[in-house]
């Protein structure tokens, strides 16, 4: 269900359950990208930029 | 013929032993097709569900196996959050299991999202849940949880299926692989997300139904407790399922996959959490027959009557919770084989059974005064959907272990000689 649908309403329950969801399909989304992204890098040679985008683990947190 | 397939450094049984193995299952594949086929064409007449029983076999083995799928996040919480974040000294033992549990749980996952796609009845309108959303269900939850988690089980699965030797021979493939295997601890966390919302939405959907005292509960904020002994019950069975299938791949194909250490951790996770559980849900059944019931009107002995007496809670909490609790706690018991695949596959029942209880036995009481106790048994089309979904796993699973590095410890504990030289290599992706 998408804002511009008939049925949504701005109260508290449509924000946080759809927008939970829709974080969670875009994370998911930015992870797929990332990869793809860093595929492309890797498979034409652009390994300067690959090595820059690189995640490295463990992330420290403080 | 299919050898060039087959992982480096480990042994396969022969294509001609392994094509009868596979037509075993899909003979049990087809019967749930012809089911399937049924329902679609004929309707849901074809099963034994009617007004009283909404909910019949297909959703106890929906939630038996979202639960035991449950393995899957909770390894890879495990492994990747905790292990990657904190310091977690058992981390490089989860790592030789977590492929395994990824494996399960998406088998788990598709096949309760495919009997779902029968259950439906109008498969064709199964988007509507996700279109005209009621924000207020906790059922639209589970929905849209399980759908999504689906997901990111395709995406963890998808670096160990790009791992096979015939694959990886393709850059591209194996880059993508890498990469996707690179940042699996961002799925692992949504994973994490999705699954303790809808473990527990599925538990938070009966206890929400005050007009049946006998699910209904109290709880946190717009949280029924139910909500919360989920979530408990599948964390403390997903570990013993993901044990109970490698112990059986190990008998299956006479090899050691992965090192006793590996049970012995998953056995005591499984446990620990299995006994906090029942204490939890032992309180929660003190406190919801000197509380709910007593406020509707009824007394405890009312709700066991007919097919579903008594025997059922002794069954659920003393049986298959107390006893595998106690086996799986105590380091002298588990480090017995027997003991250890005994404890699991009653942890396992267990929570089969507290299922069951929840949706058939809550929905055989009376609520109306001209109600009566009513019984399910499920038709031969419910079942053949239930044990076609059993076919399919098992047949996933061998395709897995014979094409895919299922089993990181594999090769190094079977090693293979080749021209006389030991080869360990079993493919599996690295982390660079």
């Amino acid at each position: 269900m998408f804002p511009f649908c008939f049925e949504w309403a701005w109260d508290v329950g449509h924000i946080i359950f759809m927008g939970l969801l829709y974080m969670v399909l875009g994370a998911i989304s930015l992870g797929l990208l990332y990869a793809f992204v860093m595929t492309w890098l890797k498979v034409t040679g652009r390994d300067k930029l690959f090595e820059r985008l690189w995640i490295r683990f463990p992330i420290t947190l403080w | 013929m299919d050898l060039a397939l087959i992982p480096n450094g480990v042994q396969r049984c022969s294509l001609k032993r392994f094509v009868p193995w596979m037509v075993l299952w899909i003979a049990l594949i087809s019967w749930g097709l012809v089911s399937a086929f049924l329902c679609f064409f004929k309707g849901l007449n074809q099963t034994n569900m009617n007004h009283y029983f909404a909910f019949g076999l297909w959703i106890v083995f929906d939630l038996s196996i979202i639960a035991l799928g449950a393995g899957a996040f909770f390894t890879g919480f495990l492994t990747h959050i905790i292990g990657e974040v904190f310091i977690y000294p058992f981390r490089d033992n989860l790592k030789a299991v977590v492929n395994a549990a990824v494996v399960i749980g998406f088998i788990c996952y598709s096949s309760a999202i495919a009997m779902l796609g029968v259950d439906v009845g109008q498969p064709l309108r199964a988007w509507f849940i996700f279109w005209h959303a009621n924000v207020h269900s906790m059922l639209t939850e589970v929905s849209f949880c399980i759908t999504a988690y689906l997901g990111v089980l395709t995406i963890e699965y998808l670096p160990l299926v790009f791992s096979n030797r015939k694959l990886r021979e393709i850059p591209e493939i194996d880059i993508f692989g890498n990469n996707l295997h690179h940042i699996i601890a961002l799925f692992a966390a949504v994973g994490t997300f999705l699954s303790f919302f809808h473990q527990g939405s599925l538990g938070g959907m009966f206890g929400v139904l005050f007009g049946r005292p006998f699910a209904f509960r109290e709880g946190f904020l717009i949280w029924p407790w139910t909500f919360f002994l989920f979530i408990h019950s599948s964390i403390a069975a997903g570990p013993s399922f993901t044990l109970l299938c490698v112990w059986i791949a190990q008998k299956v194909t006479g090899k050691e996959l992965i090192t006793r250490d590996v049970f012995n951790l998953l056995a005591k996770i499984s446990g620990w959490l299995l006994a906090t559980y029942i204490v939890l849900k032992i309180v929660d059944t003190i406190a919801w027959a000197y509380g709910v019931v007593p406020r509707a009107g009824m007394s405890f002995m009312d709700f066991y009557q007919g097919s579903y007496g008594i025997w059922l809670i002794i069954a659920e909490i003393g049986i298959f919770g107390i006893i595998p609790a106690i086996i799986l706690i105590t380091p002298k018991f588990r480090e017995r084989n027997d003991l250890l695949i005994i404890g699991a596959l009653m942890n396992v029942i267990g929570i089969v059974l507290d299922r069951f209880v929840f949706s058939i036995q809550t929905l055989s009481i009376p609520v109306m005064p001209f109600d009566k106790f009513m019984s399910y048994f499920p038709s031969w089309q419910e079942w053949g959907i239930a044990i076609g979904a059993i076919g399919y796993g098992i047949l996933l699973f061998s395709l897995s272990y014979r094409y895919l590095p299922l089993f990181p410890q594999e090769a190094e504990m079977n090693p293979v000689q080749v021209l006389g030289r030991a080869v360990t290599d079993s493919g599996v992706i690295k982390r660079s």
